[in-house]
């Protein structure tokens, strides 16, 4: 057994993430970063001609995406539909969260 | 090397057919699956079906795991001698191995994991691990300590499990699922690729007194009838230690009172804030002395907060 010691840090969320980045931390191939992009479930920060940056948001969805393609064996537009549906109920259980804080117990 | 019943973590009968697999496993994925399940244990769960469909679905991998033969889920085995070379496995050791590892050793002479980068290496695996931290640790930063257990491949193929102690710092300012990387911490890459990454979701633990929205803290605050209506300064606890707190006067049940900068620090050095809500809190019981006061000021008041319900 060995013991390591590292620094756990978040993503330096100024970074801009190129495609080939992306790709690289989620395990998708570009093609399909690409494909996920057309499908409107991952947006890129800024896509001028040629180059697609992404902010590092986009690396939590593109994991997702692989993990929902590789165990439910879907496609990607189902991938798309699915991050969706999953982004908006994270969205209402985090405005349901923040309000039920706000409330004395 | 302990046995699983792959067939009975699907549900289905041994001769079921791959259509029958696969719709045991959809099933099962739809239910246990994290990024989608509340189930409780979703994640053990879902990894254990995971494993079973992974070498159930494979014709080569499942007929291997059929000549292992039917035992009792926990039972010690020992494949068969020859059992590795027959699919296509050279020399297999089977110490520090667990049977998920053998099948995915049986796809070594395919090739496995993620081919990336210019070299062609083939990347590490990567891991996701979770820890629950404490609100003061969130704080002031902390250490935690992860046992993994990683996978690493010989030039043969053979698989072995090779259990590894990270301790990893969490530095302050982290918000309530926040997910940080250790970079290098995953699986070993192989042929030049580099080593893959751990991924730590971090959760906080319910607090005593705080309840957290990203960084801000909420902290419900009871005061008198007699302190909201003359304004008060009450001391209050922060992460940070003591303070004093103003309650202004004539202040109501449910005001927020917003303490600037006294909630969870930021990563850019900032911090949230701490929210003190009032609640009016009545004794249990009054003496003579503060019944007879209410009773005076009750007969002296015009106040009606009721007027807009006549």
């Amino acid at each position: 057994m060995t013991t390591e010691r590292d620094e756990a840090f978040g993503f330096d969320e100024e970074r801009p993430l190129a495609l080939s980045d992306l790709a690289d931390l989620s395990g998708l191939s570009e093609a399909e970063v690409l494909e996920l992009v057309d499908y409107g479930a991952l947006s890129p920060a800024d896509a001028t001609a040629g180059q697609c940056v992404f902010t590092v948001r986009a690396v939590t969805i593109a994991r997702t995406a692989r993990r929902l393609r590789e165990e439910f064996e879907l496609e990607p537009h189902g991938v798309a539909l699915l991050l969706s549906c999953l982004d908006r109920i994270r969205d209402l259980e985090e405005q349901l969260r923040a309000l039920q804080v706000r409330l004395p117990r | 090397m302990k046995f699983k019943d792959y067939y009975a973590i699907l549900g289905v009968e041994r001769g079921a057919t791959e259509a029958e697999i696969k719709k045991a496993y959809r099933r099962l994925a739809h239910k246990y699956h994290p990024d989608v399940s509340k189930e409780k244990d979703a994640e053990a769960r879902f990894k254990e079906v995971a494993e079973a469909y992974a070498t159930l679905k494979d014709a080569e991998k499942r007929a291997a795991y059929d000549q292992l033969g039917p035992h009792r889920p926990g039972e010690e085995i020992r494949p068969p001698p020859g059992w590795g070379t027959q699919f296509g496995e050279a020399g297999s050791v089977f110490e520090d191995v667990d049977l998920a590892d053998l099948f995915a050793g049986l796809a070594g002479h395919r090739g496995r994991g993620r081919p990336r980068g210019a070299s062609g290496g083939v990347r590490g695996e990567d891991y996701e691990a979770r820890v629950a931290i404490t609100v003061e640790e969130a704080f002031h930063g902390t250490e935690v300590s992860l046992d993994l257990a990683t996978t690493e491949f010989d030039e043969h193929g053979v698989p072995r499990r090779v259990p590894r102690h990270v301790k990893a710092r969490i530095p302050k300012g982290v918000a309530d699922g926040q997910v940080l990387r250790l970079p290098g911490q995953g699986g070993k890459g192989a042929h030049g690729g580099r080593d893959g990454d751990v991924y730590l979701a971090v959760a906080l633990r319910p607090h005593r007194l705080y309840r957290v929205s990203d960084h801000d803290l909420f902290l419900d605050l009871p005061v008198t009838p007699w302190e909201a209506a003359l304004g008060a300064t009450v001391k209050i606890p922060t992460l940070a230690g003591s303070v004093n707190l103003k309650v202004p006067a004539g202040t109501r049940a449910g005001h927020h009172l917003r303490l600037a900068g006294r909630g969870l620090p930021t990563p850019r050095g900032g911090a949230g804030d701490l929210y003190a809500i009032v609640q009016i809190a009545m004794p249990a019981e009054l003496s003579a002395r503060e019944r007879s006061l209410v009773e005076e000021l009750a007969a002296a008041s015009t106040f009606n907060p009721r007027r807009h319900l006549e």
